[in-house]
């Protein structure tokens, strides 16, 4: 079977990049992002590190089987 | 009274997250073709597997939440739970107690007790262990539907119903091997969707240094004003601390409470399983950087006027559980919450698994197959397993509504704990370390350290004994007397299984080995360096933590 690590791998790339997506809407409508720091854009910074995450597991991971 | 508003983008990553667990638990159906597939996970798990699932077994929300909220109650002293109250007995538990239960081959922790002692220590043990589970389960699922009515305004009902049914749909399709990989994803889901927290809250408060000048300085230390009760939040001192916490609950549950045992069991050899909870040590002295670090940033948020930021009540009672929902609304932007949400969701599913397949294998081999029908087949009893498994997350939702009638749960917690493995531990230590321990010694210890446990625990709720007489202190809480209650119970049951077994007759020393140290073979790696062996590991998480509470003292 595939390694659990290749799934995690899935499922940080996905919602990454979800969240990054949502980051850079809110550059374009700010108006909808009012939280204490929004400034700082966390859904920018913190997809982009999900999505590099998983895509490194994908990678890492994508030819292997465990028995 | 909704903390968390929600958007389609948070609602989204809640679906694609439910989608895998779903779909991984269809994936691995192909693969679970033998009972020990289903209940051992084909023992194939390499250490780090393993070792992550062992540690998110433990982490539910409730945890995550609570001692957030803890934290904001009682400050740094929250950390021990998660450093002198886990890492030693984790320790332990590899280098000293694994041998004996790997290389047993046994499928659970009753198992042990019947190889070691006798049929009526495993089924009490068994019984016990059984019952706990599902209220564990069934309190763990209250919790769930508690927290995402009170910030999400979701039906009671239907989020119980709908993360029971989740949970019973991919357990019951293949077992602990879906349980451990979906504690994989929910350790990922928990760093990254609650560390930013702690990143933004340390952010606001202005760098690491800000958090501890801006605390009480009651609030930031772990050891400095143990020696007076009233000095610190807790109202402990060292010796409850060190005795009840340290010791016996720690090691009373990490080292024989099967639902994290079992993840060691399903490491793919020896040495993998040795390395089980000393990998998952490392990670669970990391998490204070999550769960102390939000509740410190909490309560300076919550005592700086200008910060808008307070905790709900409830009536006149603070709700400090609302720490980390309220941190998480305050900071994270739509998306973000989805994520935070999902780790929270989770964390409650994760933990409701790892509690169903640990009950569906003790049911299964420790009470179905070793009372009711001792002739059962394998293709039988991986048919009892699954059925175990949904007969199990039913009696857990009554539970649930049942726990809905209690007035405080981390009470009734504590007492399940306290009550099956404080005095369980004992039984381990001596039977796996001393050799002339009778069978009898151990029931008839470990029925008395259940019962003492349990009339302390109504003795102390209805006032029949004062708190004094337990923790030595007139300044004491409910948590003091959680520790010294588990302390005293545990020192019951050794000197009862002692004393019994001084005048019981003793199992002969052939059938002892391989069970009992001293009468086994020792394994040395000889042919591999110091520097790759489960001790050496060890020794830099010991070391790790012998330098984090000197920094903290």
């Amino acid at each position: 079977m595939k390694p659990i690590w290749f799934f995690v791998g899935l499922l940080l790339t996905v919602l990454g990049l979800v969240i990054l997506a949502t980051g850079v809407y809110y550059i374009f409508d700010p108006a909808h992002n009012r939280t204490v720091l929004s400034g700082l854009h966390p859904s920018i910074w913190w997809g982009g590190i999900m999505l590099i995450s998983g895509i490194i597991f994908i990678l890492t991971n994508k030819n292997k089987i465990v028995e | 009274m909704n903390a968390i508003g929600m958007t389609f983008i948070d609602w989204l990553i809640i679906a694609i997250y439910f989608a895998f667990v779903m779909g991984i638990g269809i994936y691995l159906r192909k693969f679970t073709k033998s009972e020990e597939d289903f209940f051992l996970a084909g023992r194939r798990n390499s250490s780090w597997v393993a070792g992550l699932a062992f540690l998110s077994a433990n982490l539910g929300a409730l945890e995550l939440l609570g001692m957030t909220g803890n934290t904001f109650k009682y400050g740094m002293y929250v950390a021990h739970f998660y450093w002198i109250g886990a890492i030693p007995a984790m320790l332990f538990l590899g280098i000293y107690m694994m041998p004996f239960y790997y290389s047993s081959r046994i499928k659970s922790i009753p198992g042990y007790l019947k190889l070691r002692f006798d049929e009526k220590t495993r089924v009490l043990n068994g019984i016990s262990f059984g019952i706990m589970t599902l209220l564990v389960s069934g309190i763990n699922l209250y919790a769930m539907a508690l927290v995402l009515h009170t910030f999400l305004g979701w039906q009671w009902d239907i989020s119980m119903w709908i993360s029971a049914i989740t949970v019973a749909a991919y357990v019951t399709l293949s077992g602990l091997m879906s349980a451990i990989f979906t504690e994989i994803l929910q350790f990922f889901m928990i760093w990254f969707g609650l560390f930013l927290v702690s990143i933004l809250g340390i952010i606001e408060v202005g760098g690491i240094d800000q958090v501890f000048q801006r605390i009480p300085p009651a609030f930031n230390t772990l050891w400095s004003t143990s020696s007076d009760p009233s000095q610190n939040g807790m109202m402990v001192t060292w010796g409850g601390i060190a005795l009840g916490l340290g010791f016996v609950l720690s090691f009373g549950y990490w080292t024989t409470d099967f639902l994290v045992v079992q993840r060691a069991f399903s490491a793919r050899d020896l040495k993998a399983a040795r390395m089980t909870p000393i990998i998952a040590s490392f990670f669970k002295m990391a998490l204070p950087f999550i769960v102390i670090l939000a509740g410190l940033v909490a309560l300076i948020l919550a005592n700086d006027p200008h910060s808008g930021f307070k905790l709900l009540h409830d009536g006149n009672t603070v709700n400090y559980d609302s720490a980390l929902p309220l941190l998480i609304a305050r900071y994270y932007p739509s998306g973000l919450i989805g994520l935070g949400v999902t780790a929270l969701l989770a964390g409650f599913m994760a933990g409701q698994a790892g509690n169903i397949s640990a009950f569906n294998t003790v049911w299964t081999y420790d009470i179905y197959k070793s009372v009711i029908n001792r002739n059962a087949s394998d293709v039988h009893l991986l048919w009892m397993g699954r059925a175990a498994t949904i007969v199990g997350i039913i009696i857990s939702l009554g539970t649930a509504y049942w726990a809905k009638t209690f007035p405080s749960i981390m009470d009734y917690m504590q007492a399940i704990f306290s009550w099956i493995n404080a005095p369980l531990f004992a039984t381990m230590l001596l039977g796996m370390f001393v050799s002339w321990i009778t069978p009898n010694g151990a029931f008839y210890g470990l029925i008395t350290g259940m019962a003492s446990s349990f009339i302390m625990f109504l003795g102390l709720k209805f006032q029949w004994i004062s708190t004094k007489l337990l923790t030595f202190s007139d300044v004491t809480s409910d948590m003091a007397a959680n520790f010294w209650r588990a302390w005293w119970a545990w020192l019951i049951c050794f000197a009862v299984t002692i004393i019994v077994s001084l005048f019981t007759k003793k199992k002969p020393k052939e059938d002892l080995v391989g069970l009992v140290k001293g009468l086994t073979k020792e394994t040395v790696e000889n042919e591999v360096p110091f520097f790759r062996r489960p001790e050496f590991f060890a020794l830099i998480s010991l070391l790790i933590l012998i330098i984090l509470n000197i920094y903290f003292w």
